[in-house]
């Protein structure tokens, strides 16, 4: 199992985030969880990063606890996170964004081959190397936010709703990528999604998620077919 | 070859040709002066871009740190080479004094920079103006726990530094400040270039342009403070020290919020995350002072009114966040500073 949480509870002041989560996610697997806005998905990502400590429960990757490590740390063990609306850093070019996301390592050949793996990836980023980051468009912006992460060479890569504000077109690009990553390096990968349809059919297995609890838990195929998760995320 | 090369030619021979015409007495003292107060200057507001603009955070304290450095320098200075009213005889011979004094104003630094997690330490939780309030706050209690040692001169000041220069001439008869002056600010510009143009310094603009982000791009934001808070204030602290041997007299009342302002000006006028930009800001600023001295008080009515013009007309300073060979790309071939 490479990643496991075990009845986790998030705290902002006084307003429970999470009620005691719990799910794991297995090597090589892509999970997806969904749910409305508000329910608490971004919280569950910031606390495996370590960003938001939690309250109670247990983090663990590939069997250890990770819970009380500092984000970079974290990071180092090999968990990257896509942050929701991108986060790329606007006053920064391509290249010093993704070479930000490789800022604790020290191989430079390595960060050279993998700064065109992932050119070869997102072509489009190549021809956009010295360019501000603020300036790209939101579709570049997001894939720009991939690479970034990639740049960390994680083992588990966590997104946080990359299709949000796209063009439907650029989403199904997107969604093709990321099932690209995870079969070409085998990289698990965690998606969260408000798009539960896209990310239902990318996904081998799917959690969903309501007020900080997690309702359904099934294969993503199944979950597609759930008349409660029709009804309720994919309007039909 | 020229490109590489250039930058190792043109600083010595600039740094030359200043001692060459000091010794000379080509130039006046005044003339040195406001030469050497240029480089004081150029470290002030260099060292408080990096706050100010790398990290954007907005620290008006500067000459709280400046202040350190200065107090620290000249004690030490005065207490190991010079006879003193409150130290008595030297503690070591005034001979050595040629070869201490550049690690004495190095300790003025290391100090300042102690001093620096003053608002260090705050700034893991707070940010803005609410730590532009503490900045402020520090530069009070560093200037009002001077004001009240009376045993170094409380608010009246200390001196005695120009003793510990005298025993640096006595030693080899050069222009002792202007070439440490020199060697100084050619060094501070140098570290704070290395630092903002490394992989790591980048972590600095990281955390300006979004804190969560480089946190998750493992940047750890409470160390990267930690680090250019006390690289900044130190290097106001050699600032500091530079500016009370030039003077020969130190008092806590040329380190007030007035001159933190003043720096901020010239980060200001230079352009925030611009390092070019404040050498140049810092060159303007000092000329137009001694430009504008005939016109006495006035001074200080024109200089305001050109800053307020200048934010209407053109907010983001001469440089804006661009350096030297962004704006003229062919210079780029001639010269490579790192």
């Amino acid at each position: 199992m490479m990643l496991s949480v075990k009845d986790l509870e998030v705290k902002y002041g006084n307003i429970q985030a999470l009620h005691g989560i719990s799910f794991h996610v297995n090597e090589g697997e892509i999970v997806t969880l969904i749910g409305a806005n508000g329910a608490g998905k971004t919280t569950t990502l910031m606390s495996i990063c370590g960003i938001t400590p939690p309250r109670k429960g247990e983090i663990a990757f590939k069997g250890s606890r990770i819970h009380h490590l500092k984000p970079e740390s974290i990071v180092q063990l090999g968990i990257c996170q896509v942050p929701e609306g991108r986060r790329i850093f606007p006053g920064m070019t391509v290249v010093e964004n993704l070479e930000m996301g490789a800022f604790l390592r020290n191989d430079k050949a390595g960060i050279k081959s993998d700064l065109d793996m992932v050119f070869d990836l997102f072509p489009i980023l190549d021809q956009r190397r010295s360019q501000l980051g603020g300036t790209l468009s939101g579709g570049e912006q997001q894939m720009l936010a991939i690479s970034r992460a990639l740049m960390a060479r994680p083992r588990l890569l966590l997104l946080d709703e990359p299709s949000l504000g796209l063009a439907p077109l650029i989403i199904q690009q997107i969604f093709e990528i990321i099932k690209k990553i995870n079969k070409e390096s085998g990289t698990t990968i965690f998606l969260v999604e408000q798009n539960a349809n896209q990310a239902l059919k990318l996904a081998h297995r799917g959690y969903v998620m309501e007020n900080g609890r997690i309702t359904l838990v099934d294969k993503a195929s199944v979950l597609l077919e759930n008349d409660e998760v029709k009804k309720a995320y994919l309007g039909l | 070859m020229l490109r590489r090369y250039s930058v190792h030619l043109i600083l010595p021979s600039l740094g030359g040709l200043l001692v060459y015409s000091a010794y000379e007495e080509l130039l006046g003292l005044y003339t040195l002066s406001v030469l050497m107060f240029m480089g004081v200057n150029i470290i002030l507001s260099s060292s408080l871009n990096l706050v100010n603009g790398y990290m954007g955070e907005f620290s008006c304290g500067h000459a709280g740190f400046m202040c350190v450095g200065a107090y620290v320098s000249s004690l030490l200075g005065v207490w190991l080479f010079a006879k003193d009213r409150v130290f008595g005889a030297p503690f070591l011979d005034p001979d050595y004094a040629i070869y201490a004094f550049p690690f004495i104003i190095l300790i003025g630094g290391i100090a300042a920079a102690i001093a620096g997690l003053l608002v260090a330490i705050p700034s893991y939780k707070t940010r803005g103006d609410y730590l532009a309030i503490i900045t402020i706050a520090a530069n009070y209690i560093i200037i009002s726990s001077i004001e009240n040692i009376g045993s170094i001169g409380g608010s009246r000041g200390f001196m005695g530094m120009k003793r510990v220069i005298g025993s640096m001439e006595d030693i080899a008869d050069l222009p002792w400040m202007p070439i440490w002056v020199f060697i100084f600010t050619v060094g501070t510009i140098w570290v704070l270039r290395r630092y903002v143009s490394s992989t790591f310094g980048k972590g600095v603009s990281a955390i300006c342009q979004d804190e969560v982000a480089a946190e998750i791009m493992s940047v750890n934001t409470n160390k990267m403070k930690t680090i250019s808070f006390m690289l900044s204030s130190g290097l106001a602290g050699i600032g500091g020290g530079l500016f009370a041997y030039i003077i020969g007299y130190v008092n806590p009342g040329s380190f007030t919020i007035l001159k933190s302002t003043e720096v901020l000006v010239m980060v200001y006028l230079g352009g925030m995350g611009s390092l070019s930009g404040s050498v140049l800001s810092a060159i303007l600023f000092t000329f137009l002072l001694e430009l504008l001295r005939p016109l006495g008080i006035f001074k200080w009515v024109i200089i305001p009114l050109m800053l307020v013009i200048m934010m209407q007309f053109r907010p983001e300073g001469i440089m804006g966040k661009r350096e030297l060979g962004d704006i003229f790309p062919r210079l780029k071939r001639f010269y490579r500073f790192k």
